[in-house]
């Protein structure tokens, strides 16, 4: 049963989609066997975490064909770390979701949008476990596809037009990933990931070798939004369902980022990647843009949600810079900006989830008047802005204190000045909606707004509790970093 | 007890205090009653600290570890025993205060405004005991953070305004120069514990030194150096118990305190002589105890001339540290304790003053005085300590600042620090004199009309405090005197 962790830890997500969508009518059957499906893939991923945590691996074939031939599922710190973080968020936003989703989906589609997270979970899970290039886009448009239609069915009709813009973006991506990956192929016959790295070098001095470099990083790239291909973010995260937003916020761009890391230091390596093709010298100013930009364009929202959409793309470019800075302790801060980003923003989105289901919407003059009527719900807003903005004891700060160090120890002054100013920015942008819910009198003051209700507002709670939690206690979340950074980096030739 | 016990307490009272506030909420009186008795259980337990940490003990608390290396550790030395002991005495007598004035000037949302007091008082402590420069960076931005409710209390646009102004300067400052500055002393010398002596010489070389030394300085953005000190007049607008207990006491005190903590126990003080900018600083800091004198004596809102005084003054124990010199730096230690009565005195009195006759403007307050002798006098006291005059508390720390700056050869310095006495007597003791002297001008009314018992009190004591520090400045020396001593290996 252990030995098969890896494949179960798709297995359950993939299996329960079909099955939920069999309930039908039975939305809160639906629900329950969704919720179970989430917490069975945490403990899984939390069991296959414990294992590896030390600096090992575990190698699964797939069927027992060994590898190259068979696909291979490949666990290690690096992507049990990302499993850890999909598995938490979607067991922490499920019982979120009940009542939410009832709210904001009609019935008879209810089960089916359960299925489609399910389906969505699922291939964010594949592409994190396998070893397999061609896998890796399987499973990339499964989760894509999936997301389209959680997207599409969010309350605002246009919901629609994003999706869509998604979907063309999205699938401009994933080409860009297949064609890279096609070209992998030809140059070395296998798509097994360490089988790739082992072979690549005697090829790497070649035109499409480059190329197919450049189309996977650039197909990537379109996936974790990276400044400036980030377009359909924005109006993605705006109009979905909100435990949708709350979920691809927080896994779906971390697990682009980590296939990025997965291909620069395992199949491409670090003295290709960065010696060779220089693409710190890309990546750099694309981040320290991707930061900025997006970080200025969000103070200027008046729609909560979609500030919070561009704080994400800002934060994308946060983990890029920590990459771009090409050491262990640049690659440590980003790999702990994954984790302490996804429950920061997730706990900020589930916030604002609690919010849309009483206010009706977040645009800032409805907020008005929120922190006296929903005293706990904002109370979670503020403290998850903090951990956003990097005060001191909260996950946030972990992370800005590793990636200033990280670029005092490449002599990158003007950065670290940079990184203190921008967070001078998110401070300004969660601080215009702390204002206005606490120091504004609502705009009807007779209407009767009460609290969020329990189901929403605990798992909210326990979310924006754990954003201090990791930021009192760093030591552990650190340690686990520095492991993974350590094997992606030991992987390289 | 144990360190951890004596340490945790003073920490945990005001944290339970918050919850009783809040939880009481809905009875006023008794709500009331909670924040007085927290605050003189916290006096309590931070004096069950003072006679170990004159025995020169220094009681340790380490509490967590955020990265290896570095975490969030309490020691308490002496001044942060004294910035602790000022703080949590002066809450007592602020939170009665803050009673008769919440209820007297009709503010809404008291038990918001008692709750956040609570939590500034912990920060406040947190600062006081923090063992290294992180804990105490932590604190500060709690502190920044806690007191932005108070500014805004109001809700009014004008309110809102100055509350973005006080935040946006002193978040600003802090993350963009104080963490820059924390981040390099940690690179630089492997340690942000508190050392007597200081960490900084053998590990990091002074033209680091020097940048360090400006990056801390304005990064404090507490201590109100120009050009950031914009954020204490802004802050203004808050009721005046915020005014007189955060932004006398408290709140500016920290961060002075954080300026002399930096240069005693992170450069130390023979480091810092070899710093060229340790000069610069000076002369800034003596350029805004001027200006700030100046720009207060033009300034008509009472509130505004005290706040523009207590950017002068909090400069004198900038210059206590920047004269990097041990006598100076004594001076600028027992500054802290001795403006923080005279000025809270004043504060005290404006607030009186708006609650009996909701008048802001020192022109409107003509003949006043006849009627509110009570409030004037202590006026009259709180004014002379500021200034300077005995017998008030005031004149020590100006003598040991002045003879401070004679020693180490800086004439200048101790041309600029009459001057400016001068300058506070221009604009403290106006307001007294037509307060007694000029005929009121909406018609002269007879009998008192003094604030409530609740706010004249508390005025009372603190001026009385004025005089006592007259006579016990000694003591206060001599504990002081232990933060300089330099333990021989």
């Amino acid at each position: 049963m252990l030995e098969h962790l890896p494949a179960l830890q798709v297995a359950i997500a993939l299996t329960a989609a079909p099955l939920v969508m069999m309930f039908g009518r039975a939305t809160r059957l639906a629900w329950a066997v969704a919720t179970l499906a989430c917490w069975a893939s945490l403990a899984v991923a939390l069991m296959l975490f414990v294992q590896v945590a030390d600096g090992s691996v575990i190698s699964y074939e797939m069927g027992g064909w060994a590898p190259p031939w068979g696909i291979e599922y490949s666990i290690d710190a690096a992507n049990a770390w990302v499993l850890v973080i999909i598995g938490l968020i979607s067991a922490i936003v499920m019982p979120f979701a009940r009542q939410s989703v009832e709210q904001e989906i009609s019935e008879s589609r209810t089960a089916l949008f359960y299925s489609a997270f399910l389906l969505a979970n699922a291939g964010l899970i594949g592409i994190t476990v396998t070893a397999d290039a061609f896998n890796i886009f399987v499973f990339f448009e499964i989760s894509a596809l999936a997301s389209y239609a959680l997207i599409a069915m969010g309350r605002d009709r246009r919901a629609i037009l994003s999706s869509f813009q998604y979907l063309i973006m999205g699938t401009v991506g994933t080409t860009f990933l297949l064609i890279g990956i096609g070209f992998l192929y030809i140059m070395t016959g296998t798509l097994n990931l360490g089988d790739l790295a082992a072979r690549l070098p005697e090829v790497s001095d070649t035109r499409t070798i480059r190329a197919a470099f450049g189309f996977i990083a650039v197909g990537i790239s379109l996936k974790l939004a990276l400044f400036p291909l980030h377009l359909w973010l924005p109006n993605a995260y705006t109009y979905a369902p909100s435990m949708v937003t709350v979920f691809l916020s927080a896994t779906a761009t971390k697990v682009a980022i980590y296939v990025l890391l997965r291909f620069v230091y395992t199949v491409f390596g670090f003295e290709f990647s960065f010696v060779e093709l220089a693409m710190a010298w890309l990546l750099m100013p694309l981040a320290v843009l991707g930061i900025f930009i997006p970080s200025l364009v969000a103070v200027f929202q008046t729609n909560v949600k979609r500030l919070l959409a561009y704080s994400s793309v800002a934060q994308v470019g946060y983990m890029i810079l920590g990459i771009s800075f090409a050491s262990a302790l640049g690659l440590t801060a980003s790999i702990l900006h994954l984790f302490n980003h996804a429950i920061t923003k997730a706990a900020l989105f589930m916030a604002v989830g609690c919010l849309v289901y009483r206010l009706g919407g977040v645009s800032l003059t409805q907020l008005a008047g929120a922190g006296q009527r929903m005293p706990w719900t904002m109370a979670a807003f503020v403290v998850a802005g903090l951990s956003l903005i990097g005060i001191p004891l909260t996950a946030g700060f972990v992370t800005k204190w590793h990636l200033l160090q990280a670029a005092l120890e490449g002599g990158l002054w003007p950065i670290a000045v940079f990184l203190l100013g921008t967070s001078l920015l998110a401070a300004l942008y969660i601080w215009k909606v702390v204002e206005v819910a606490y120091f504004q009198e609502p705009e009807n003051p007779d209407t009767a707004v009460s609290e969020a209700p329990l189901g929403m507002l605990i798992p909210t709670l326990v979310l924006t509790a754990s954003t201090v939690v990791f930021g009192v206690f760093g030591n552990f979340t650190v340690a686990s970093a520095q492991t993974a950074a350590a094997v992606l980096m030991g992987a390289a030739p | 007890m144990s360190d951890a016990t004596m340490i945790a307490l003073p920490l945990l009272v005001p944290l339970v205090g918050l919850l009783l506030i809040v939880a009481s909420g809905r009875v006023a009186a008794l709500r009331d009653a909670v924040t007085v008795v927290t605050a003189a259980t916290m006096f309590t337990a931070v004096l069950q600290l003072l006679p170990r940490v004159s025995a020169g003990e220094r009681p340790r608390l380490e509490l967590f570890e955020f990265f290896p290396g570095l975490g969030i550790t309490f020691e308490v030395e002496p001044l942060g025993m004294v910035f602790a002991l000022l703080a949590s005495g002066l809450w007592i007598i602020t939170a009665i205060y803050a009673i008769g004035y919440m209820r007297g000037a009709k503010e809404k949302h008291h038990t918001r405004f008692h709750a956040f007091f609570a939590v500034a008082l912990f920060s406040a402590t947190g600062i006081a005991f923090a063992g290294n420069m992180l804990t105490l960076f932590v604190f500060y931005e709690v502190l920044t953070l806690s007191t932005y409710p108070l500014v805004a209390h109001k809700g009014s646009e004008v309110a809102k305004r100055g509350a973005r102004t006080y935040l946006g300067l002193l978040l600003g400052t802090s993350v963009g120069f104080l963490l820059m500055a924390i981040l390099l002393t940690w690179w630089l010398a492997g340690t942000l514990d508190f050392t007597p002596g200081g960490i900084m010489a053998g590990t990091v070389d002074p033209a680091y030194g020097s940048i360090l030394l400006v990056l801390f300085l304005y990064g404090i953005g507490k201590a109100a150096l120009m050009p950031f000190h914009r954020w204490l007049p802004a802050a203004m607008v808050a009721p005046t118990p915020v005014s007189a207990l955060l932004h006398a006491v408290a709140v500016v005190k920290a961060g002075v305190f954080t300026v002399l903590k930096v240069t005693v126990y992170l450069f130390g003080l023979d480091y810092l002589t070899e710093l060229w900018t340790s000069d610069v600083m000076l002369y800034i800091a003596v350029f805004t105890l001027l200006t700030a004198s100046l720009v207060a004596l033009r300034q008509d809102n009472l509130k505004a001339r005290l706040a523009y005084s207590t950017v002068s003054q909090l400069s004198y124990i900038v210059v206590g540290a920047m004269l990097v010199n041990s006598i100076a730096a004594l001076g600028g230690s027992m500054h802290i304790v001795m403006h923080a009565f005279g000025k809270i005195t004043l504060f005290f009195c404006a607030g009186a003053i708006y609650v009996a006759t909701k008048k802001t403007e020192i022109s409107d307050m003509d003949g006043l005085g006849r009627r509110m002798p009570f409030t004037y006098a202590a006026f009259f006291i709180g004014a002379l300590c500021v200034i300077g005059i005995p017998p008030l508390g005031g004149v020590w720390s100006k003598w040991h600042l002045m003879s401070g700056a004679f020693d180490a050869g800086y004439g200048l310095v101790v041309i600029a620090l009459m001057i400016s006495t001068l300058l506070n007597i221009g604009y403290l003791i106006p307001p007294v004199v037509r307060g007694f002297l000029l005929p009121s001008k909406d018609g002269e009314e007879t009998g008192m009309r003094e604030a409530p018992l609740l706010c004249v009190l508390p005025l009372s004591l603190t001026a009385l405090g004025c005089l006592i520090l007259f006579v016990a400045a000694k003591p206060l020396a001599e504990l002081l005197s232990g933060m300089l001593v330099v333990p021989v290996p």
